[in-house]
C-alpha cells in the first residue's frame, strides 16, 4: 500500500459505505450511550441519571462473575483449537483431490446457521436419547448437560471446538501453503528434524495468519452468543451465562435498560480494545 | 511415523461428521422414535419430516424468506464495497487509516448489544418485518467484511493497469466495469460468498427484526418446537436443510476460502 497518491476525492467512493455502516453503527450506538445514562419508569420518560448505572454494573458481582467465565471460556477454546488446528494444518495432505475434500469437509461446520450449531449440539449431547450423551452413560460415565455444571461446560466446549477449529486449520494450512518446496528440501539437505522443520520453518511462515487465527477466535469466542444459547441457555444455574447471554437476559428478559446500556458500553469497549490489537498486528505484518 | 500423519486430519474430520450423522439420521426418524429408546440409525426410514417441511408454507416460506434478505444484503454489501475498497487500496485521503479501522471494528461488533436498539431503530421507520431491514441490518458486519476481502484482493492487482488504462484514454467507470472488476473477479466471488454465508448463520439479528411476513428459518424452527411440543424429527430435518446452501457453495470457494475468514490477509 505504499505507493498510494493522495487523493480526497477517494471520499466519494468510500461515501456510499459510510453511509449505510453509519446509519446502521451509530445511531443504534447512540440510542445504547442514551439508555446507559438515564433511568425509565415505563411511558417513555426518562430521567438523567449521569454515570450511576456504569458504576453499578462495575461493582456488581453478576458481572463480574459473567466476565470471569467469559474469560474462562475464552481462554479454554484458545488453549485446545489453536494447538489442534495447527496439528490438524500440518498433516493435511497438501495438494490433490484428498486436500480439496478435507478442506470442503472441515469448512462444513463454519457453514451452519448458529442456532442449528446449538441445536445439533443439544440433540447429539441428550444424555437418554443423543449419541454422545447415550455413549458416555453406557460407558459408566454419570453425564447430563442440562443439570451438571462440569457436564455443561465440556460440551460447550467441545462445541466451539467442533464449530470453529477449522477456521484456525484452514488459516493455518493457507500460511503452510505459501511456503517453497525450496525450503523442505534445504532443510532435508541439512538433515533438520522434523521438530526443527517446523520450529524454523513452518512456524515463522505461519506466524502472520496463526495471529489473525488467534485474535478472530478470540474477538468471536468472546462475542458468542447463540450457539451456548440454544444449547444450554445459560444454565444450569447460571453456569454457563456467558457476558452476552447475560446482557440480552438484563435488557430483553428482565427489560432493565440502563445497567443493559452501560453493561453494552463497557462490553463494546473491551471488543474495541481487542480490535484496535488486532488492526495494529494486521498492519504491522503489511508494513513488513 | 510420517505414514501415519493421515490420521491427524482423517480423525478430526470424523469428529466433524459425528453430529452431522446424527443429525441426518434423526431427520429420518419419526418422533416417536426419536424420544422412544437410543438407535444408531433410523429404524422405520421416514422422508415425511423432509416432505411436511417441503410442501407446508409455513415452513418452507422461512427458507425463502432467509434466502431473500440473504440475496439482497449479499448484492447491496458487494456493489458498496467495490468502490470503497477502490479507494482504499489505490489512494490515501484525510482519515483513511481511522476509516479503515472503524469499518473494522463493526466486524467486531457483538450482535447481542444491538438487538434491541436496532428492534426499536427499523421499527421507528417502518421496515419492522421486512427482508430490507434484515438486509440493511446485517450491513453492519457484512459491508466491513467485503470492504476488506475486496481490499486484499485491488491490492493484488498491479497499480500499472490503471495507469494504462487512464493514458488510453478510459473513463473512470468504464475503467473500473470494463477492466479493473474482471480483473478482480475472484475476489468478488469470495466477497459475495462470505457477504452470503454470514447473513446465513447470522440469526440474532434476523430473528429480532422480524415477526411473520419476514420470518427467518430459525425463528420458524423455535417457535414450531414450543408450539407442537417437541417434533425432534421435524426440527432435525429442518435443521439439516439449513446446511444446503452452505455444503453447495463452499466446493467452489475451497482454494479462497483461507483468504475470506482472514479478511483478505493471507
Amino acid at each position: 500500500m505504499s505507493a498510494r497518491t493522495v487523493n480526497q476525492k477517494a471520499w466519494w467512493l468510500v461515501l456510499p459505505v459510510v453511509v449505510l455502516v453509519g446509519f446502521n453503527a451509530i445511531v443504534p450506538l447512540m440510542t445504547v450511550v442514551n439508555y446507559s445514562v438515564q433511568e425509565t419508569f415505563g411511558n417513555n420518560k426518562f430521567f438523567f441519571e449521569g454515570v450511576k448505572w456504569f458504576e453499578m454494573v462495575i461493582h456488581s458481582a453478576r458481572f463480574h462473575d459473567a466476565l470471569k467465565r467469559q474469560l474462562l471460556f475464552t481462554a479454554i477454546v484458545l488453549a485446545i483449537e489453536v494447538p489442534l488446528g495447527v496439528a490438524v494444518a500440518l498433516a493435511m495432505p497438501r495438494r490433490g483431490v484428498w486436500a480439496s475434500v478435507c478442506l470442503v469437509l472441515m469448512s462444513m461446520p463454519l457453514l451452519i446457521p448458529w442456532n442449528v450449531v446449538g441445536a445439533i449440539w443439544n440433540i447429539f449431547a441428550l444424555p437418554d436419547i443423543g449419541m454422545l450423551g447415550w455413549t458416555l452413560n453406557r460407558a459408566g460415565i454419570d453425564y447430563n448437560f442440562t443439570r451438571q455444571p462440569v457436564a455443561a461446560w465440556a460440551t460447550l466446549i467441545a462445541m466451539d471446538v467442533w464449530h470453529w477449529t477449522s477456521l484456525v486449520a484452514l488459516l493455518a494450512y493457507a500460511g503452510l501453503s505459501a511456503i517453497p518446496d525450496a525450503y523442505y528440501q534445504a532443510a532435508k539437505i541439512d538433515g533438520a528434524s522434523a521438530w526443527a522443520v517446523f520450529r524454523h520453518v513452518q512456524l515463522p511462515k505461519m506466524k502472520h495468519v496463526l495471529t489473525i487465527a488467534v485474535l478472530l477466535r478470540f474477538m468471536d469466542s468472546f462475542m458468542i452468543y447463540t450457539e451456548p444459547f440454544v444449547l444450554t441457555g445459560g444454565g444450569p444455574g447460571n453456569a454457563t451465562t456467558l457476558l452476552s447471554i447475560d446482557l440480552v437476559k438484563i435488557a430483553l428478559g428482565q427489560f432493565d435498560l440502563g445497567p443493559a446500556g452501560a453493561m453494552s458500553l463497557i462490553y463494546f469497549l473491551i471488543i474495541l480494545l481487542l480490535s484496535w490489537m488486532f488492526y495494529r498486528v494486521m498492519t504491522l505484518g503489511e508494513a513488513e | 511415523m510420517k505414514r501415519m500423519t493421515w490420521l491427524v486430519p482423517a480423525l478430526y474430520i470424523v469428529f466433524l461428521m459425528l453430529p452431522i450423522y446424527w443429525l441426518l439420521c434423526m431427520s429420518f426418524k419419526t418422533t416417536n422414535e426419536i424420544l422412544g429408546q437410543f438407535t444408531p440409525w433410523p429404524q422405520n426410514f421416514t422422508l415425511e419430516n423432509y416432505r411436511k417441511i417441503l410442501t407446508d408454507s409455513t415452513w418452507y416460506m422461512g427458507y425463502v424468506n432467509s434466502l431473500i434478505y440473504v440475496v439482497i444484503n449479499t448484492v447491496m454489501s458487494v456493489a458498496v464495497a467495490l468502490p470503497a475498497a477502490y479507494a482504499f487500496s489505490r489512494y490515501r485521503f484525510l482519515g483513511d487509516k481511522h476509516l479503515f479501522f472503524w469499518l473494522l471494528s463493526n466486524r467486531m461488533a457483538p450482535a447481542a448489544v444491538f438487538a434491541l436498539p436496532f428492534f426499536q431503530l427499523y421499527s421507528a421507520i417502518g421496515l419492522f418485518d421486512t427482508h430490507i431491514a434484515v438486509a440493511l441490518a446485517h450491513c453492519l458486519f457484512n459491508v466491513p467484511l467485503a470492504v476488506w476481502i475486496l481490499e486484499g484482493f485491488m491490492s493484488g492487482v498491479p497499480k500499472e493497469l490503471d495507469e494504462l488504462a487512464f493514458i488510453d484514454g478510459y473513463p473512470f467507470w468504464k475503467f473500473f466495469v470494463k477492466i479493473f472488476l474482471p480483473a478482480i473477479a475472484a475476489g468478488i466471488g469470495v466477497a459475495a460468498f462470505f457477504c452470503f454465508m454470514f447473513s446465513w448463520v447470522e440469526l440474532l439479528l434476523a430473528k429480532t427484526l422480524t415477526s411473520v411476513a419476514a420470518k427467518p428459518i430459525a425463528a420458524t424452527m423455535t417457535r414450531t418446537a414450543s408450539a407442537s411440543g417437541y417434533e425432534l424429527g421435524l426440527l432435525a430435518a429442518a435443521g439439516a436443510l439449513t446446511i444446503v446452501p452452505g455444503a453447495f457453495v463452499i466446493y467452489f470457494v475451497r482454494n479462497y476460502i483461507a483468504k475470506g475468514f482472514s479478511l483478505g490477509r493471507v
